[in-house]
């Protein structure tokens, strides 16, 4: 038995230990999701600069991490959330969770990205949910890949799409609001089932869909809703180099929805300054440029370059649905029940 | 007169003392956090507690959810039994070639993550997977043969995969310790071979029966990545509903009565299982598992034995193979347009390039070495959690507090992670248990996990011992510390291997409440897995591959480890 008490103290001593070692300087605390990721030299530039020790918590999906920022404002975890999306943006706004703050930096940003006027959420980056598809297929059967939303209703893509389920998954939620926007709330339910009579597939997350049911990967359906970076991370992420990707996104009118993520200062930090600091600094041309690299998501700072890679294979959309975040927030419940109702019953 | 009073205070005191343990551990790290979260979802409602409950209960969807879930749990539950008893007696009656190794492999399930699972069931039973190729080929079909994907099969044979283990260790590490003589007794009194088993074997053996069944039946009444990822969106338990009504919608008055509800059911079963259990428990003459296990000479027994194998391994392993032969297998060879290159170890060689310089960037040593730590922190908390309070259960078993404390240790098994791991968060962010970002929660969540197992294993073991034993030594003279020393420790010996192996898969494999809070430099390799898993890529993909084939590798050498180790020597105590 005392070894066993001796093996507690040590491993527990030794995981608290390691835990406080940053103790030393100051520490700026950024609550985030987990797909959140920055590279260390980009990091370190920050740190460097303001003398601080920044720590990441990833508190699970976007949607997670928000709820539990709002669970815990009156006893802030951190100084600074970052992640929360259009579709979720009301809900933060409407529980108070941030403190306002006009970065001098909003100015070069273009106002098409701006959701909230009293400046409580800033936007940082964006990306597009969009249907992507395999391009062998397409080329070995001789058709063309869908160029529009109604396009999928023809019998040449019966059997040929899968998306997410929009209770469960953000793409999912995405793609729907994608064909509200586009078919009206008096024709979106109509275009679903019209969907269903294709032969539509639905699996509950984006991982499933893309891995599981895609043909690119262990799937039979060659046309999934995934990110128009998607078919630009196959190449950076392929095993060996290749020059072209396996896979293409639809980026026709219309037929993407944006996504786009704020960061916020926590109401109640002790850090303000530093948080104001470190907002100034995701909006900054350094981070900006980290970030499509990272997390797959896009500048919202116009003067930002892009990779080489992006710059050759991603295809960005002109137009893209539009649905302001409060009408999200009012009627999702509904849309989500009616879609449910006509789609899976 | 005066002697008497003061035995039975220092018997009380001792009593109060292991009972203190696991009590202030539940008090604290469960019925806090989880209390604190139902009572701050409620007071998020206009309306009162009951009204919220009314609206939950008369809306036709959740009573759908609330049948579905039962059903489901109680199908895969019998399931699981009808693989794992027949599979629990070979590996307790017999002795053969390589059986410790297969019963390590079957452990193996428990600690795979849902989507990876996933992914091998594809590769497995998929439209295009490696069966219906072959069964393509048989028939000469052009259409796959067996579908599977989203159906309820999927589910049932995912939970089989997941649980049979429970019923192999469970039952069969009892059963292995029973004396066969009563069996061989009945035989000599007439009865044939089944009856033997059915009055005599079964009736000893239920109460690590029930104790197996009803952690299996718990873990998939609460299932979520299974029923989520092979199921689909058609079908949906009480535990996808919470996660949809808190996260999707942030209704949490909603999520909060539901996860009573669910909660309210595992109760409910709970007791009806500790009173069953404490009514057909009986001590027995355990023996060694030696004299209890013959070798497979006749040619039935080899027969039985060839059957149980081929399922065990079709069921459990060879989706896991499937896996492994991914991460080998170059991508470009799926791609069909290439088709050089099979065999690549470039997965491998990627896990450890930090290839876009990211913080977040863990090498696989470390999400190794901190798994490690992790579930080695679950073992070592839950037995010393567990051990008390079994010991508590097998020896005043008729006290009230007893009555009250057995069935709420195993609740947590029973309680939705996202209503407790939001619990966890609202809870422990003031001094003096500010520790939500602390890494020390990690262990002490997968603690209560494993909890619930280590106190059904080692309870029934415990009761299992004949007090005249107990008896005999202390008329000898032995004091209570060498009572257990030399008469229980050694009988229970292996009922804690079985335990600390649960406690050790459960942290290895968790994931639910261990992403609650990661912070990029204590990342898990499950964690790790699913970070793979949400990125387009093949290499992406392929190292989610390989470090579920790592995983593997380090729960055996885990495993094979706390068997060889003993961990508690039995001089310590």
């Amino acid at each position: 038995m005392k070894s066993i008490r001796l093996f507690v103290l040590i491993f527990s001593l030794g995981l608290f230990f390691s835990s406080c070692k940053s103790t030393q300087s100051k520490t700026l605390t950024i609550m985030t999701h987990d797909s959140f990721s920055v590279s260390d030299d980009v990091l370190n530039i920050f740190q460097e600069k303001y003398n601080v020790k920044v720590q990441f918590i990833e508190s699970g999906d976007s949607g997670t991490a928000l709820n539990k920022a709002i669970l815990t404002k009156e006893n802030p975890f951190a100084d600074v959330f970052y992640g929360v999306d259009n579709t979720f943006l009301s809900r933060a706004l409407d529980e108070n969770i941030f403190e306002k703050y006009s970065s001098p930096l909003l100015e070069i940003i273009p106002d098409k990205f701006k959701y909230d006027p009293e400046n409580r959420a800033l936007p940082v980056d964006f990306g597009d949910v969009c249907l992507n598809y395999q391009i062998s297929y397409f080329q070995e059967n001789n058709i063309s890949p869908p160029s529009s939303l109604e396009a999928l209703l023809e019998p040449e893509y019966k059997s040929l799409l899968v998306v997410e389920n929009p209770a469960l998954s953000s793409p999912g939620l995405a793609f729907l609001l994608t064909t509200i926007n586009h078919f009206g709330e008096d024709g979106y339910l109509d275009y679903w089932r019209g969907l269903v009579n294709n032969d539509l597939l639905v699996a509950n997350n984006w991982e499933t869909a893309y891995y599981t049911e895609f043909s690119q990967w262990d799937g039979t359906r060659p046309i999934v809703v995934s990110y128009s970076s998607s078919p630009p991370f196959e190449i950076i992420f392929a095993e060996n180099p290749i020059d072209k990707p396996p896979t293409a996104a639809v980026v026709t009118d219309g037929t993407c929805f944006r996504q786009i993520e704020f960061v916020g200062i926590l109401k109640g930090t002790k850090n303000r300054k530093l948080a104001e600091k470190w907002i100034d600094f995701m909006l900054s041309k350094t981070f900006q440029e980290d970030m499509p690299t990272q997390m797959y998501v896009f500048p919202v700072n116009p003067n930002v370059e892009l990779n080489p890679v992006f710059k050759k294979y991603l295809a960005l959309p002109n137009v893209t649905a539009i649905i302001d975040p409060s009408e999200i927030a009012k009627n999702r419940e509904r849309w989500i029940n009616e879609w449910t109702n006509t789609v899976l019953k | 007169m005066v002697e008497n009073i003061r035995n039975r205070s220092i018997e009380l005191f001792k009593q109060f003392g292991l009972w203190l343990i696991p009590s202030l551990f539940l008090l604290v790290f469960y019925f806090l956090p989880f209390g604190n979260i139902i009572f701050t979802s409620i007071s998020k409602s206009s309306s009162s507690f009951f009204v919220v409950l009314l609206t939950v209960l008369s809306s036709q969807n959740i009573r759908q959810t609330i049948y579905f879930t039962f059903y489901q749990a109680t199908l895969s539950t019998i399931l699981t039994l009808v693989l794992g008893l027949p599979s629990a007696y070979l590996f307790a009656r017999y002795d053969f070639k390589g059986k410790s190794f297969i019963r390590i492999l079957t452990g193996l399930p428990f600690v795979m993550p849902t989507l990876v699972v996933a992914a091998a069931f594809s590769a497995l039973i998929g439209s295009q997977g490696w069966i219906n190729t072959l069964l393509m080929n048989i028939f000469n079909s052009k259409a796959p043969i067996l579908n599977l994907s989203h159906t309820l099969a999927a589910i049932l044979l995912a939970h089989i995969f997941y649980n049979t283990t429970i019923i192999i260790r469970i039952v069969g590490d009892f059963w292995s310790r029973l004396s066969p003589q009563l069996r061989s007794a009945a035989q000599v009194l007439g009865a044939n071979r089944i009856k033997s088993v059915v009055f005599v074997t079964i009736p000893l053996i239920m109460p690590a029966i029930l104790a197996a069944a009803i952690l299996v039946f718990i873990f998939d009444f609460t299932s979520f990545g299974v029923i989520l990822i092979l199921g689909g969106p058609k079908f949906g338990t009480m535990e996808v509903e919470i996660y949809y009504q808190t996260i999707g919608l942030f209704n949490l008055p909603t999520a909060a009565v539901l996860s009573l509800i669910q909660l309210f059911f595992t109760l409910l079963l709970t007791i009806i299982y500790t009173r069953l259990s404490n009514k057909i428990s009986k001590p027995l003459s355990l023996t060694s598992t030696k004299s209890s296990q013959n070798k497979l000479v006749s040619h039935k027994s080899k027969f039985f034995a060839g059957v149980i194998l081929l399922l065990l391994i079709s069921l459990t392993l060879l989706p896991l193979i499937s896996l492994i032969v991914k991460s080998f297998v170059s991508s470009y060879y799926i791609d069909h347009s290439i088709n050089n290159h099979l065999f690549t170890l470039d997965f491998y060689r990627e896990l450890s390039i930090n290839r876009r310089q990211s913080v977040t960037f863990s090498p696989p040593t470390t999400a190794i070495a901190v798994s490690f730590i992790y579930a080695t922190l679950t073992v070592l908390f839950s037995l010393a959690i567990g051990l008390p309070a079994a010991y508590n259960f097998s020896r005043y078993g008729n006290n009230k507090i007893n009555k009250i404390l057995d069935p709420l240790l195993m609740l947590p098994l029973g309680t939705s992670a996202v209503t407790m791991g939001l619990g966890f968060i609202i809870t422990f962010n003031k001094s003096p248990l500010n520790l939500r970002a602390s890494p020390i929660i990690i262990p002490i969540a997968h603690t209560l996990i494993a909890l619930p197992f280590v106190v059904r294993i080692l309870t029934p073991a415990l009761r299992s011992i004949q007090p005249r034993l107990k008896d005999a030594a202390s008329v000898l003279g032995a004091s209570p510390r060498e009572v257990f020393q030399r008469i229980e420790y050694p009988i229970i010996s292996k009922a804690i291997i079985v335990a600390a192996t649960f406690a050790f898969t459960i942290s290895m494999g968790e994931f639910g409440a261990t992403a609650l809070l990661t912070r990029p430099e204590y990342t898990t390799i499950p964690v790790l897995i699913y970070r793979f898993l949400s990125r387009p890529g093949a290499l992406n993909y392929g190292q989610a591959m390989a470090l579920s084939t790592l995983l593997m590798v380090i729960v055996v050498i885990g495993m094979v480890v706390i068997e060889k180790l003993r961990i508690l020597d039995v001089g310590e105590f």
